[in-house]
């Protein structure tokens, strides 16, 4: 049987893959895809320790977190394509009507 | 669902029942009587907080198997983010309306928002604060980018969700921590774990500070304040007004009572954390401002500025005699900063005009000598912001430096005191452009914006002449965290 930390490790290297991905793309879709793995790397973490503490409830956290991600799919993907329809592009390097 | 979990939540349950039929029964009114929705939403605010205060002397027992509680301090939020949601609809409804921008799912997106900052100060497991925190986020991001197609606004909207989203991500991934720390996300189960020596502290230490980052962006504490002058400068003025206000103190109330109720067994290791983020937040906000000449900025670096001093309200956070004093502070804090910060950013709602002209701080040239009202409740609310007499924050900067003190952070309290006299600079500058400089203002006249600048600005003072009682309501509404 694999052991638990492996899973631990596994879930602290996506996380910190999304958080980077976050900080070093410039792409809106490929940042927001970096949100989601950060997310499920918390639903990895959460069902590896539900595993440990031989209780239930980290695996039905998932479940919230699952839903929540689904709602932030619906209002982040709106948002990118009203940029793009008003841009042609969605490269946060261009976002910059905001300075001062 | 028993009768007790149905009692927890009966003010929440009603808001957001409210909320979705709003959403229904706007279908129905034509575009130009969307005046109709706003006075709903307002009414639905009102009867919210009515319940609310009519129920404020009972005792509830926790529902839902302790996730969510209905106490003290969750009655005095709740009681504070009712009044943004009303004062926010009466900033809001001339200016959407004169911008064109008035469409009817903004005040139900309001009034959910509403509903997650109070279901934030009602929560008491670590899961509902992540759900109330991204209910509270997600109709803010909307918002924000309400004025599309105008670009800056949806720059302000998908800033605002790419870090928003961001930094949930690390609140989810704190919560994760905590639990494999405690074997629970429940804030009491996880203190007896502590108490008992069952948790594993470096994991639970971990989780506390990647929670403690995701609220800082939320509260908008340096270094996580990068997007707040894009956002406030950005979205529409009437949503920067609200989500100046509501997030920030749905984001305290959540640190307050996660931090409160949860991690005094790390009040060691976090509260010198904390009072660094304090120091490094009024230093760099306050610095920041000086330099601006949009007024949307400088009050966004100011509001960046006014987290450094709330936050200061944990600096005592070890010192078991002085923390119930400290965090009661900034809870009246709070209530200074919401009531200052939204009459400033309701006159400048009253001075903003199509494409983002009457934003400059040299627009505010004369205002003073031509409507002597309205540059006289800008003044106060300066004032309240500085921390000068005769106004709530002054109050509420006298509690806070006090809890400082007593905490024996006293180069926190001097680093509090000299950023406030750089911040004099900035805010003074607009009070002698409207008094002392020659200039012709246009302002637009509007009852509903009128009204609540005024009520506001009288507020500020008619309480800080007789502050006991909100003192006193603060601290009977932090003693159920300790």
């Amino acid at each position: 049987m694999v052991p638990v930390s492996y899973y631990l490790i596994l879930s602290a290297i996506l996380f910190s893959l999304g958080a980077l991905g976050v900080l070093m793309r410039r792409n809106a879709l490929v940042i927001f895809m970096s949100i989601e793995l950060m997310l499920n790397a918390a639903n990895l973490a959460f069902v590896a320790f539900t595993r440990v503490h031989e209780t239930f409830s980290g695996q039905i956290f998932v479940f919230f977190v699952m839903a929540v991600a689904a709602a932030e799919v619906a209002v982040g993907l709106a948002l990118i394509v009203t940029i793009y329809r008003s841009r042609q592009s969605v490269d946060i390097d261009q976002l910059s009507s905001l300075k001062g | 669902m028993t009768q007790t979990d149905f009692s927890t939540i009966l003010p929440v349950t009603i808001l957001t029942a409210w909320a979705s039929l709003l959403l229904l029964a706007d279908l129905f009114l034509p575009r130009e009587q969307k005046g109709w929705t706003a006075l709903l939403a307002a009414l639905g605010l009102a009867l919210t907080m009515g319940i609310t205060l009519a129920q404020s002397g009972q005792e509830f027992a926790p529902g839902f198997g302790g996730m969510i509680v209905r106490d003290g301090f969750s009655t005095f939020l709740n009681v504070l983010f009712l009044l943004i949601g009303l004062l926010g609809i009466a900033v809001s409804h001339g200016y959407n309306h004169r911008m064109g921008i008035e469409r009817g799912e903004y005040y139900p997106l309001m009034l959910f928002s509403v509903v997650g900052m109070m279901l934030m100060a009602q929560a008491t497991d670590l899961i509902v604060v992540f759900l109330a925190l991204e209910l509270l986020s997600f109709p803010l991001y909307v918002m924000a980018a309400f004025a599309y197609p105008k670009p800056q606004s949806e720059e302000a909207g998908l800033k605002y969700f790419l870090l928003g989203a961001f930094s949930s991500g690390f609140v989810v991934y704190g919560i994760a921590l905590a639990f494999g720390a405690t074997g629970s996300t429940d804030l009491a189960y996880i203190l007896a774990a502590v108490s008992t020596g069952a948790a594993s502290l470096p994991l639970l230490t971990a989780g506390a500070g990647l929670i403690l980052v995701g609220f800082g962006f939320k509260v908008a504490a340096v270094p996580f304040h990068m997007w707040t002058p894009d956002v406030y400068q950005g979205a529409p003025t009437s949503v920067t007004a609200f989500m100046a206000a509501g997030a920030k103190a749905a984001g305290f109330a959540a640190l307050l009572r996660v931090f409160g109720m949860a991690f005094p067994a790390l009040a060691a290791d976090l509260a010198p954390l904390m009072a660094i983020l304090a120091a490094l937040t009024m230093i760099l906000g306050n610095l920041v401002a000086v330099a601006q000449t949009d007024m949307k900025r400088m009050l966004a670096y100011s509001s960046i500025a006014q987290a450094g001093y709330i936050l200061m309200a944990f600096a005592p956070f070890d010192n078991e005699a002085a923390r119930t004093m400290a965090v009661a502070g900034g809870l009246f804090y709070l209530v200074a900063y919401t009531l200052a910060s939204f009459g400033s950013w309701g006159v400048v709602i009253a001075l903003e005009r199509a494409e983002d002209k009457g934003l400059q701080i040299t627009d505010y040239n004369g205002l003073g000598r031509k409507y002597p009202l309205l540059g006289a409740a800008m003044a106060v609310f300066m004032l309240s912001l500085i921390g000068l007499p005769p106004t709530l924050g002054l109050i509420g900067k006298i509690y806070l430096f006090r809890a400082a003190l007593e905490g024996g952070l006293v180069w926190l309290a001097i680093v509090g005191a000299l950023t406030s006299i750089v911040s004099a600079f900035y805010y003074l500058r607009v009070v002698v452009n409207m008094f002392m400089r020659e200039g012709q203002p246009q302002v637009e006249r509007e009852w509903w914006l009128e009204f609540a600048i005024g009520a506001v600005a009288i507020g500020t003072i008619i309480v800080s002449l007789w502050p006991f009682p909100l003192f006193d309501w603060a601290q009977q509404a932090v003693m159920v965290l300790f």
